[in-house]
């Protein structure tokens, strides 16, 4: 059996496993899948900028509840459908991406970690002034009626659940093949290279804004799904968009960084350990934020690459060759980075670099 | 008149903390190139050891010292355990970001489940008088001037002033800090030389967790309790501090602290409009300098090869 083959296996029995989950669950768990959705969509936008763009955010939080906040307070003041906020809410994002994105431009790695963190820390605080929801709190609340089933065949948790999982799977589809083209190959240049790939005529400041409205638009959907699944945009708990920036970054670095599976099951497996970690002692909330932390820290350890990463592995050693292309040192490597690390780890890197940097001149 | 020395010497406390945690964010940038994002907890974690000590009986005097050191153990066995494994040229830059996180979530988790989830009084190590329905007391004010100064201000800033001054002989004026700066400075060339980097980077950790450590001790007593949140709002500052005066330049943390938190005490006095959102000062600050000046004000410009 050919890698392909594998790929197409696993393919279809993930896409029937996920249209036939509604039946087969109770409700809650359908919420609950929900929610790893729309974790999975903002995931992926985060994955774009990140994973295949090189441009580290811990601000997606913000972008996530510019979405939620878009849709809540179109349908509660205005009375639109809900399907209709859904591109709006994805291009507010997207200008607010691109706000941000500008700025980005002068700075890089740590640096534009700390700015976007700032964004996440400070979306609830503006929200909090701003935004004056029933009750006077920035907590925005549509009825229920506006997420209601529009087919009879469907209960309104399994319509839900379908309707953020054909939203996903498009816009999976687009990311996969925006990363094939030759917009995708720009973004990982820069990624990669920035002053090489802009001597090979790549604008940067085109690419990076780009990366940083789309990554945010994708954001934006998610957080407009977020309101029909949790019934609200809430921005009262200061510590939201930040939590929530966080755990986004931690299911593409826990599924597989600069993959199109990776958010997904990353999503899926942030979603359930909180469910898991929830709730496990009754009276000791505050546990579950050390088991979740800790286990961030073991599944690092065991996973370097991420899910992905680790199955790409598995498979490697079950299926030793690629479709036509020979095993050589050269696809290892490329597949890899681990596998060709010095067994010194951290303390011989710089030994087998130096002669190279030395030898330019 | 008046008002505005106010708030310029309300800045100037904060600017202490915020400049004491910064100098941690920028020992751990210098020797291993991260940026700390657990640093906050931490302090968080040995500021509640600290507090458990003082209310097992022992003066704030003998506590705090114990703690730092204590801190410095931990930081060194974190650094060991927990981020050498997954740091280096050749592994992700991603993974060591989450174990940070992790450790931020679960540190923060562990110092509610170990000691208390709750605001704990933190005595004051300088003269305070003591008040009706404060158990650690009011500031002691003192006169000097025309000026007044509460204790607490010149307490905060005699312990940054000292921290500076330990931390200058150490890295100026004794072999060891040597050892450190050349870490710092070229890590391959230092083991080629006879250099252990290994235990220096460790040791980088413990003089960073030992500035979290004192830095929290003080803010709470400051502030006169400990809780759970009291650190991420440091954190926060004290980044936007670090990155204002450049990663990797430890006067630029001190000036960085001070200009931060004096803006903010300035512009929330005078401008009632900030309220609440006041954390918008020190982020529109960074914005301004990373934008003009990419490195931070005291950075060095890092030139990139092809």
């Amino acid at each position: 059996m050919s890698r392909t083959h594998l790929r197409i296996a696993l393919g279809v029995v993930v896409a029937a496993a996920a249209l036939y989950a509604p039946y087969y669950f109770q409700p809650t768990m359908n919420q609950e899948l929900s929610r790893a959705l729309y974790f999975a969509v903002a995931a992926m936008g985060l994955n774009l900028l990140t994973g295949f763009n090189g441009q580290v955010s811990i601000g997606h939080g913000a972008f996530f509840g510019v979405g939620a906040f878009t849709t809540a307070i179109l349908m509660d003041s205005h009375g639109m459908t809900f399907e209709l906020t859904i591109p709006l809410a994805a291009l507010l994002a997207a200008a607010v991406g691109v706000l941000v994105g500008i700025p980005a431009l002068r700075v890089r790695g740590l640096y534009l970690a700390l700015v976007t963190l700032g964004l996440a820390v400070l979306f609830p605080r503006i929200g909090q002034k701003y935004v004056k929801g029933r009750g006077g709190v920035a907590l925005v609340r549509p009825d229920r009626d506006g997420f209601d089933s529009l087919l009879d065949a469907l209960a309104n948790d399994q319509w839900q659940y379908l309707e953020c999982l054909a939203i996903a799977a498009v816009l999976f589809l687009l990311a996969y093949n925006l990363t094939r083209s030759r917009i995708g190959r720009a973004m990982v240049a820069v990624r990669d290279q920035e002053v090489a790939a802009s001597t090979v005529g790549v604008n940067l400041a085109r690419v990076k804004v780009g990366a940083f409205a789309l990554s945010a638009a994708y954001a934006g959907v998610a957080g407009s799904l977020s309101v029909m699944v949790d019934r609200a945009a809430d921005a009262t708990d200061p510590t939201v968009a930040f939590r929530n920036s966080i755990e986004f970054l931690v299911a593409v670095v826990i599924g597989g960084t600069a993959t199109i599976a990776g958010p997904a099951i990353g999503a899926l497996v942030v979603v359930l350990l909180r469910r898991e970690t929830d709730g496990l002692i009754e009276g000791k909330e505050v546990l579950s934020p050390a088991i979740f932390g800790a286990a961030l820290i073991a599944m690092i350890y065991v996973l370097p690459g991420g899910v992905v990463g680790g199955l790409r592995k598995l498979t490697d050693r079950i299926l030793p060759a690629r479709d036509g292309e020979p095993p050589g040192p050269v696809a290892a490597a490329a597949l890899e980075p681990e596998a060709v690390a010095t067994p010194g780890g951290a303390g011989a890197g710089p030994h087998t670099r130096a002669p190279t940097t030395k030898e330019k001149p | 008149m008046d008002l505005f020395i106010r708030y310029v010497l309300n800045g100037v406390g904060n600017g202490a903390v915020y400049a004491s945690v910064a100098l941690a964010l920028v020992l751990i940038f210098r020797t291993t190139g991260l940026l700390n994002l657990a640093q906050g907890e931490m302090a968080l974690f040995s500021t509640y050891f600290a507090w458990k000590l003082t209310s097992l009986g022992l003066s704030v005097f003998v506590a705090i010292p114990l703690t730092v050191v204590a801190s410095m153990v931990g930081g060194a066995v974190i650094e060991r355990v927990l981020i050498r494994p997954v740091h280096g040229p050749d592994k992700s830059p991603l993974n060591v970001l989450i174990v940070m996180l992790g450790m931020f979530l679960a540190l923060n988790a562990l110092a509610q489940l170990v000691f208390s989830d709750d605001a704990e009084p933190m005595p004051k190590p300088w003269a305070s008088v003591s008040s009706p329905g404060d158990p650690t007391g009011a500031d002691r004010i003192v006169e000097l001037l025309g000026v007044r100064f509460s204790w607490s201000v010149i307490g905060l800033v005699v312990a940054l002033l000292a921290e500076c001054a330990l931390l200058y002989v150490l890295f100026q004026r004794t072999k060891v800090g040597l050892k450190l700066r050349a870490v710092a400075s070229n890590g391959a060339s230092a083991r080629l030389v006879g250099i252990n980097s290994s235990a220096m980077l460790m040791l980088g950790w413990a003089l960073a967790a030992g500035l979290g450590a004192l830095a929290g001790s003080l803010v709470a007593a400051d502030r006169g309790s400990v809780n759970p949140g009291l650190m991420a709002v440091v954190l926060v500052y004290s980044f936007a501090a670090a990155a204002l005066g450049g990663f990797d330049s430890p006067v630029g943390a001190v000036v960085g602290g001070m200009i931060v938190a004096i803006a903010e005490a300035l512009t929330t006095g005078y401008v009632k409009a900030l309220s609440t959102i006041e954390l918008v000062v020190p982020f529109a600050l960074i914005l301004l300098v990373l934008v003009v000046r990419p490195t931070g004000l005291f950075g060095k410009k890092v030139v990139e090869r092809v």
